[in-house]
This record gives C-alpha cells, structure tokens and sequence, in this order.
C-alpha cells in the first residue's frame, strides 16, 4: 500500500505529525522536509520541533542556538525549533511552583544532573513542549522529530516512566515511614525496603540521600501534576488528529525497531500513517540481474575495461537492491495494511533547504 | 570499545574485532551494554542471557554477553552485601529499576563496571581470562556520557563504593588497555559525528583507536571520468546484452551517480585522514551482513 505523503500534509485534521524510528535512519531530515513541504506545498502554518539535529542541517534551518523558541526559516513559511531540555524542564517547575520554592529546586545538584542527564528527560521534555506548542493554538501542523534513543519504543515509555519517578511514591517510601502515604500496602515488604534504604544509602552516600530529600520536599506541590502532564499529553498521542510517521532504512536493525513500534502503536491505539523507508536503491534498468551483470563484466574485462567496470557497478547495485527489498518485504508481510513510502537513496548527503524540498517531493511522489 | 554514529554498523565491526583478536586460539568476550540484543539477532541467536556463553558457530573462543544494568546491579549487590533474597526481592518491586533511574549514572557506572570486571578477570592459574574484551558500546551521541562515569558519579555520591568503583573504572578507561574504536561510513554526518567523538574523548583523556569505514565501495571506474555512450554500447554488444537507448542512458546514469558518490567519498576520506588516526577500511558487504561475511571482515581487520 502507498503512503499518500501530500495527502496527509495537506489533511486539516491532522495537527501533529510524529516522526519516529531508530538512530540514523535521516528521521530529522525527513521531519524537516516534511515541514517545510507543509509550510511550502499546502500553505499550513508549520512548526518542526528537532530534538537534537545535525549541525550542517541545524544550519539551514536557522536554528544556531538553543532558544526553545519557533523561528522563521530563512525564505521559507517554515518554522523550527531546537528543544532546550533543562530549559524546558525549568519552565514546568516555575509554571507549577512558587518562585522562591522554584529557586530552592533549581540549585539542588540532583534537579541539576536530572533535568540535564536524567535518562528520559528528553523524551518526557518533547512532550512537554509538543503539548505547549498545540495549547499555543498557533499552528495548523506540528511536526515532532523524536530523540536519538536507545529504542525507538522510549519516546512512548520514558514520559510515563519519568512521571512515575518524580510521582514520588518510591522516594517517599525511600525516604522514611514518615513521608509514606500508603504504607499499609508496603507492609509486607517494608523489610525489603529498609535493607533497600540501607544499601542505596552504602552505595550512593547519604549526601545524596540528603540532596534527595531536599529535592522530593521541594518538588513535593508538583508531584500530581507531573504524572498528569505525562498521561494528558500520552492522550494527545492517542487521538486521531495525531498522525505517527515510522521513518527507517533497508537495515535489519532499522526495520525490526520500525516493526517494535507499528506493534506498540497498534496496541495502543495510536494513529499510524505509514512507514518511510529511506535510502531505497533503485535502477533504470531491472531487466538485467546481478548475476548476469557480473559474468558479462568478467567476459569483456580486456577488451571494453570501462563497460565492463559499468557492469560491475550495475551488478552491486542490483545485489543491494534484492537485499533491501527483502528488508522491506520484512515489514511489509507483517503489517501487510501500513501504507510505505519509498525514498530513492539520494546520491549526495542532504543538508540544505533545496536538499529538503527535493526530500519533501522525493516523499509524496514515493511509490509503495 | 567500538562506538560510532547509529546505522554505520558498529556492532558488525565490533563482532568481526572481537573474531580477529580470537586468531591463535585466544579467548574473547564479546559485550553488549544497550539492551538491544544486536548479537543476538547479529549471530541468529535467541536474545542473550546475562551470562558469558560460547558462540557455538564459529570454530573460535568467542563469548558473547548482553550486560543488564539492572542484572549487573543485583551481581554487585550480592557480592558486596550479600542480599541474595532481599534483592529479588526488590526486583520484583521494581525498586533495581528505581536504583538505577533515580541515580543518573549509575547505570552507566553498572556497565562499564561489568566490562571492567571481565577485563581485569583472571583464571585459577592468575592469568587473565580474557585475551581481549571488545564492547559495542552505545553510540557517538551518548559515547562521552557513557564513559565519563566518574564526573557522573561525583556528581551525586561523594563517598561510598559507588564512587570508588566509578575510580577504578575510569583509571581502566584512561589506561593504555582501553582504546576506542570509531566506526563511520563514508558519508557527511557520520564522518561529522566521529570528528566530534575524537574531540569528546580528548578532553575525556581517553586514548582513542582507529578509524574504522565501514561500506566502503570498491574503487570502480576511478580511471574512468567519463563513462561514453559509444564504448559503453560496443562493450554491451560484445558482451551479448541488450544494447538499445534505455539501457544504456540507464546504466550511464547509474555510472555517474556512482562517480557522484565516489567524488564525495573521496573528499570524506581525506577529511578523516587529517584526523591524525590510523583509518581500516572494511568492504561494502552487498548481500548483508551474515556469519560468513563477519568472518570476511575479521580476516581483513585481522591483517
């Protein structure tokens, strides 16, 4: 099935478009071509939020620094952004805390070493600021590049996985009896938990005990609220104006994490648009296989040297191609309803706006 | 430790290092620290046990382990504590899972920590266990957090064994034992990300290795600029293949692209050159990557 890439760009009812996939698969890339498709093709007020972006196509976007703020593109409707983790982070507290309370939490080390390493703060930070940008009610389409995880699964996982953690109730329990709210629950296994106390204790110190307790007290208005957050905005995701588009590459890795996430998504009810396989070879001439390719290279390798090495490069290409459509086929047999774009591997690397547009038409004209 | 931007291959190079350095009958373990199970599904195996197991199809000493922090969390907890029941305990609680997310770092100090212990290991006669243990470590994004873990742990726990432990691991890791192999493909942003890495782990003072290009392409039609209609059409008749217009504006266009490619390749590798690295160069493998071809690969990273 074909993936009708304009179709769903142009589709008013979709709001936010999600570009997911495994590291290296050009996700960021196709998250901006998109955009600016959007932006440029069908007039919508456009925004890309990248996570982390490469810097040459950071560049041509305009995107220099870290501001957590939509900016024009250079000659295009186009707007981007690059998240600001701990920026982002920071904004929640001071929208949920007291400003003294809010300074109190900002100078404790582990707000600092979480909001800026904790594993999943980045993710839980996307979705933080995706749900800012559509409450803004300034745009028509959202499009959300995903951070570079170590599974493409963790973009769903970490929010409600940090949520969970800054909810607070396995610190509480942590920190002493007195901060447990329901203890009677954990009656039975509080042994475990004062060997599990005295042991965090031996192996991180009580220093960071203690800047734990200071940091669960100072965060101690928020807790519902961070749990909310997380699930309002897993709603977002669930809802049928949300759009998932699967990027990934004719790689083994690539396809099988692509194959993780159309199940997960299927079992969550989330909306999947389709898959985009990148990087696809392709060739204008099929009739002529590999295997026949490379033996006519060898019979004529003395007397025409350059048809033959034209052979020899024709017979690669056409090996790589058998192999990636068997990839492709991988996924497709298995999720024989998911619609698939194609994008014809490009022959130089893509990083400026016209590199984009000819992604971007690369991406509607694509064959399934 | 193999590192590289994500999709250049990092852990077929790091399986074909972890073969080559078995070479005279040497044992060597094989780590992975991601929790993906790419040896696994690398080898065709059934997702890896957190137990150092022998690669059955290869006629060589290999031994393959997937490190779980969590798995790694509980070992260290029974050797220094002796919390055999408590801990699984525990798990089952999701509490390990709590320890090692409430702890940026720990995580990392667990596995890194692992990959020291199996280094540092010795037999009953007080040699080393291992010849070599190469890990497929995560990727260049994340290579300077991952091995930073002193600075990560300092930052949290001032005293206790945590810190301590983080010491001796980053004393390894600065060591002339540890050497960081880069892996990168001949294109833009990997060849970007490993000049960025080799920075990263300069200031880190961790010694870095070699440069590894994987996929690279055979050097065809280099003496040849321009691919001619007329001697591609002579050489496609005498050949006795179709020799009509569309096959032949077909192939020279695949020609010129594979020119457009190779002229770019050619400027990367230079770039890389002046990184002041000794630089392997593996072999597109166009049929992908399956036992054979790892053993291909180790041979010449072997040589």
């Amino acid at each position: 099935m074909m993936l009708r890439m304009d179709a769903l760009l142009a589709d008013p009812e979709v709001k936010i478009i999600v570009c997911c996939g495994s590291g290296g698969v050009g996700k960021t890339t196709t998250a901006a071509a998109l955009g600016l498709r959007a932006a440029e093709v069908h007039g919508r007020r456009t925004v890309v939020l990248t996570i982390d972006p490469a810097r040459r196509l950071a560049q041509s976007l305009g995107l220099t620094e870290l501001d957590n703020t939509p900016r024009q593109v250079k000659d295009t409707q186009l707007h981007a952004m690059m998240l600001d983790m701990k920026r982002t982070f920071d904004e929640v507290v001071l929208t949920h805390t007291a400003p003294e309370r809010a300074k109190e939490i900002f100078s404790n080390p582990f707000y600092q070493a979480m909001s800026s390493t904790f594993s999943g703060t980045q993710e839980y930070m996307a979705m933080e600021k995706l749900s800012q940008l559509r409450s803004a009610d300034s745009w028509d389409l959202i499009v959300v590049d995903t951070p570079p995880s170590r599974s493409a699964l963790d973009f769903l996982d970490a929010p409600a996985r940090l949520g969970r953690f800054l909810d607070g109730r396995m610190l509480r329990i942590l920190l002493g009896p007195a901060r447990a709210g329901s203890r009677s629950v954990f009656n039975l296994v509080s042994a475990s938990f004062g060997a599990f106390s005295k042991v965090v204790q031996k192996i991180l110190g009580a220093q960071l005990l203690t800047d734990l307790s200071g940091f669960v007290s100072a965060l101690d208005s928020m807790f519902g609220g961070f749990r909310d957050r997380a699930e309002e905005t897993y709603r977002i995701l669930q809802d049928p104006q949300t759009a998932f588009v699967l990027v990934a590459a004719p790689e083994p890795d690539a396809i099988r994490e692509a194959a993780y996430f159309a199940e997960r998504l299927n079992a969550e009810q989330m909306p999947l648009a389709g898959l985009v396989l990148n990087r696809m070879h392709e060739t204008a001439v099929p009739e002529l296989d590999a295997a026949t390719s490379a033996a006519a290279a060898s019979a004529i390798r003395a007397s025409h040297p350059l048809a033959a090495e034209v052979l020899e490069v024709h017979s690669l290409l056409m090996r790589q191609i058998v192999r990636e459509s068997g990839m492709a086929a991988h996924f497709t047999d298995q999720f024989p309803g998911v619609p698939v774009a194609k994008v014809p591997a490009q022959a130089t690397d893509v990083h400026d706006l016209s590199g984009l547009r000819i992604i971007g038409a690369a991406l509607a004209d694509a064959v399934g | 430790m193999v590192t590289g931007k994500g999709g250049v291959g990092k852990t077929t190079v790091a399986a074909a290092l972890a073969l080559a350095l078995t070479a005279g009958g040497e044992r060597v373990l094989l780590v992975e620290v991601e929790g993906r199970q790419g040896l696994a599904q690398l080898f065709e195996l059934e997702p890896l046990p957190y137990a150092e197991r022998r690669l059955g199809e290869v006629d060589a000493d290999l031994r393959l382990l997937a490190v779980d922090a969590e798995e790694a969390l509980l070992e260290y907890l029974e050797l220094f504590y002796k919390m055999g029941r408590a801990g699984r305990a525990l798990r089952k609680l999701g509490a390990i899972d709590f320890a090692t997310t409430v702890a940026p770092g720990l995580r990392d100090i667990l596995l890194t920590g692992k990959v020291k212990e199996a280094t540092t290991r010795k037999d009953d006669n007080g040699n080393r266990m291992y010849r070599a243990v190469v890990l497929d470590a995560p990727p260049t994004g994340r290579i300077g957090r991952f091995l930073n873990v002193t600075a990560e742990a300092a930052r949290l726990a001032k005293l206790g064994p945590i810190k301590s432990q983080s010491e001796g691991v980053a004393a390894l890791l600065r060591s002339p034992m540890t050497s960081v192999h880069l892996v990168t493909l001949l294109e833009e942003m990997p060849v970007q990300e490993t000049t960025d890495a080799l920075q990263e782990l300069a200031a880190l003072g961790i010694p870095a290795g070699k440069i590894i290009i994987n996929g690279s392409r055979p050097p065809l039609l280099s003496g040849h600029p321009k691919v001619t209609q007329a001697a591609l059409k002579r050489g496609l008749a005498d050949a006795g293949l179709p020799a009509d217009q569309a096959t032949i504006a077909g192939l020279r266009a695949e020609a010129n692209a594979h020119l457009a490619r190779t002229a770019l390749e050619e400027q990367l590798r230079t770039e890389l050159s002046h990184l002041g690295r000794p630089i392997v160069e593996l072999p597109l493998l166009p049929d992908g990557v399956d036992l054979d071809g790892v053993q291909r690969l180790a041979n010449i990273l072997g040589s």
